[in-house]
């Protein structure tokens, strides 16, 4: 990217923003009908977080994590070849709805515009406030999976895993697989979850199928031993005398209180999109009372309420990697129809296919968020609970606004600092949403979430002023 | 100074490539090249990243992944930078962040500077 004063800026046809499955299957399928593309991802190789660092695994890695992982390498080598310009290590920090993209990259802002913009921002996981949360040594499961297949590295001490979900159980058949001691699997699923969750089962062989997978992962845990807890509640992680490390994590299951040392433990109930871009472009939300969270509302071709932009992905909704892929191809092929590259005949022969396998793959998925719906304890903490991590603004402190006239997460920035630190909200929007919903005594989607503004990445002002002398 | 709790994490395994030499808070490490300077300062045994700016509490990485800001440390003079997203390089100098940031005007070193996040 040229930094001369009045130097023209990069054109595209459409640019990508993550590099995750549902990035680089729109890349591939936007290139192969000849448009340029450009990805910008935040990290500096291709996968995302569920395929982080696959392109760089030896096979021992790509083994022990099995193989819905290692098939990520596949998709990424066609992103390799497909023509696209991939680049990384590129904070994207505006997204403008006439295609103007701004981003942050080794110190300096950069710009470029295209036709169409596709944000394929992906997951995150679902913030899991309990007491303790914020001690060293508490992360989430996708935490420490991302040490796992970037770097090698793992828990030093046995470790807890608390909570539900399928991450969770993987990363458990991981460590087995790896040799890493685990100390307990404190599971918050309890046989409520089970009942309400069976009848969305269906008669769907590939829901059957994906449960098989589940148990297998869950008989490998067990059969090495893994001690296992059920139906856990009031989860709390003790922090060491000096709050300096998490020690242990106390729990009750039917009444009987447990503490099991530890000085890592893992925490994790779902994920659910990253909705910052979208949040930050005004484009309209709805409130999805199965997924507990916010989706951006899109046409079946993942564009926004707003012009020029379209989603693909996990940030539309959580449906997992491979539905991701085929999400991306379709807003691929949405945005070339819009460009005039192809015929909406055209647009909709080719996406006949991905729209069948879509159908079919996210066939299992009111079953799994029937059967891992986080509690509404661990999503509407107690009064002591730190929501906002970084102000340390806790449930009972919004309960307090909610009693002075705060009637959203917005005004909550105001009260006391709310979601106003360096992480923009992310790791409390929710919370914060449904603790004021739930004081209200109202339905979340009444209260609303934070006004998100960009910069959604930090830029400095020495970075901007760069940025502006050469616009 | 933090002080000096038990280690978090640990490598798998000793690093079968390249590795780079870094700096974390005067204390030198070995870090396998191309991996984050978050997941280098976790597998060197190192458990406090930061204090908050609010209580002064410790922080070390929640999420990983760009999103959670707890990683935050000073690399080569730049202050809250994402350890997360920032690949280890030779030579790097790592400092942790204690509270706030302060601003570096001599003249004014008796004032207090008041929370700017």
């Amino acid at each position: 990217m040229s930094d001369e004063t009045n130097a023209p800026v990069d054109r595209f046809d459409i640019a990508i923003i993550g590099a995750g499955p549902a990035g680089m299957a729109a890349a591939i399928t936007a290139t192969g009908l000849g448009a340029s593309v450009v990805v910008l991802d935040e990290q500096r190789a291709v996968g995302g977080q569920i395929y982080r660092a696959v392109t760089t695994a030896p096979a021992r890695r790509l083994d022990m994590l099995g193989p819905d992982y290692a098939a990520g390498k596949l998709l990424a080598e066609r992103f390799g070849s497909c023509g696209a310009l991939h680049v990384g290590d590129a904070a994207v920090w505006q997204v403008v709805p006439d295609g103007t993209v701004h981003y942050l990259r080794g110190g300096k802002t950069a710009t470029l515009k295209a036709d169409r913009v596709i944000v394929c921002s992906g997951a995150m996981e679902r913030p899991f406030p309990i007491p303790g949360w914020t001690l060293p040594g508490v992360l989430t499961a996708g935490a420490a999976q991302i040490l796992l297949k970037s770097a090698d590295v793992v828990p030093a001490e046995p470790v807890v895993l608390a909570g539900c979900g399928p991450l969770l159980y993987l990363l458990g058949w991981q460590y087995v697989r790896a040799g890493v001691p685990i100390r307990a699997l404190v599971d918050t699923t309890s046989m409520d979850n089970y009942k309400r969750a069976i009848p969305h089962l269906g008669g769907a062989l590939a829901g059957w199928r994906y449960l098989q997978k589940g148990l297998a992962l869950m008989r490998v845990l067990k059969r090495a031993g893994v001690p296992f807890f059920t139906g856990a509640e009031a989860l709390a992680a003790e922090g060491d005398a000096a709050g300096d490390a998490v020690q242990a994590l106390n729990f009750k299951v039917g009444g009987k209180a447990h503490r099991i040392e530890t000085s890592t433990l893992l925490l994790h109930h779902g994920v659910v999109p990253n909705t910052q871009f979208t949040w930050s472009l005004r484009a309209a939300h709805r409130w999805d009372d199965m997924q507990l969270c916010w989706q951006p509302e899109t046409d079946i071709w993942g564009a926004l309420s707003i012009p020029v932009v379209s989603l693909a992905g996990d940030g539309m909704g959580i449906g997992g990697a491979v539905a991701s892929a085929l999400q991306g191809e379709l807003a691929a092929l949405g945005a070339l129809h819009s460009l005039g590259r192809i015929t909406e005949a055209e647009r909709d022969t080719r996406a006949a296919p991905a729209r069948a396998a879509l159908r079919s793959n996210l066939r299992i998925r009111p079953f799994l968020d029937a059967l891992y719906r986080p509690k509404k304890a661990n999503r509407v903490p107690a009064d002591d609970v730190i929501v906002c991590r970084c102000e340390e603004v806790t449930a009972g402190a919004i309960r307090e606004f909610v009693k002075l006239g705060c009637h959203g997460p917005n005004q909550a920035k105001a009260f006391g600092r709310c979601g106003m630190g360096p992480c923009q909200g992310r790791l409390c929007g929710l919370t914060v949403t449904e603790v004021i919903a739930d004081a209200r005594g109202v339905a979340p989607a009444e209260v609303g979430y934070y006004r998100i503004r960009p910069p959604i990445k930090p830029v400095s002002l020495g970075e901007l002023a760069g940025h502006i002398a050469n616009a | 100074m933090p002080t000096e709790t038990r280690p978090l994490f640990r490598a798998l395994a000793p690093p079968d490539g390249p590795t780079v030499a870094l700096m974390f808070d005067g204390r030198p490490l070995r870090a396998p090249a191309g991996i984050s300077v978050a997941a280098a300062l976790l597998a060197s045994g190192i458990s406090m990243f930061r204090t908050t700016p609010v209580s002064g509490a410790a922080r070390a990485p929640f999420c990983m992944m760009g999103a959670c800001f707890d990683c935050l440390v000073e690399i080569d003079g730049v202050p809250n930078r994402q350890s997360c997203l920032t690949a280890v390089a030779n030579g790097m100098k790592i400092r942790t962040q204690q509270g706030l940031r302060s601003f570096d005007l001599p003249e004014l070193t008796d004032t207090k500077v008041d929370h700017v996040g």
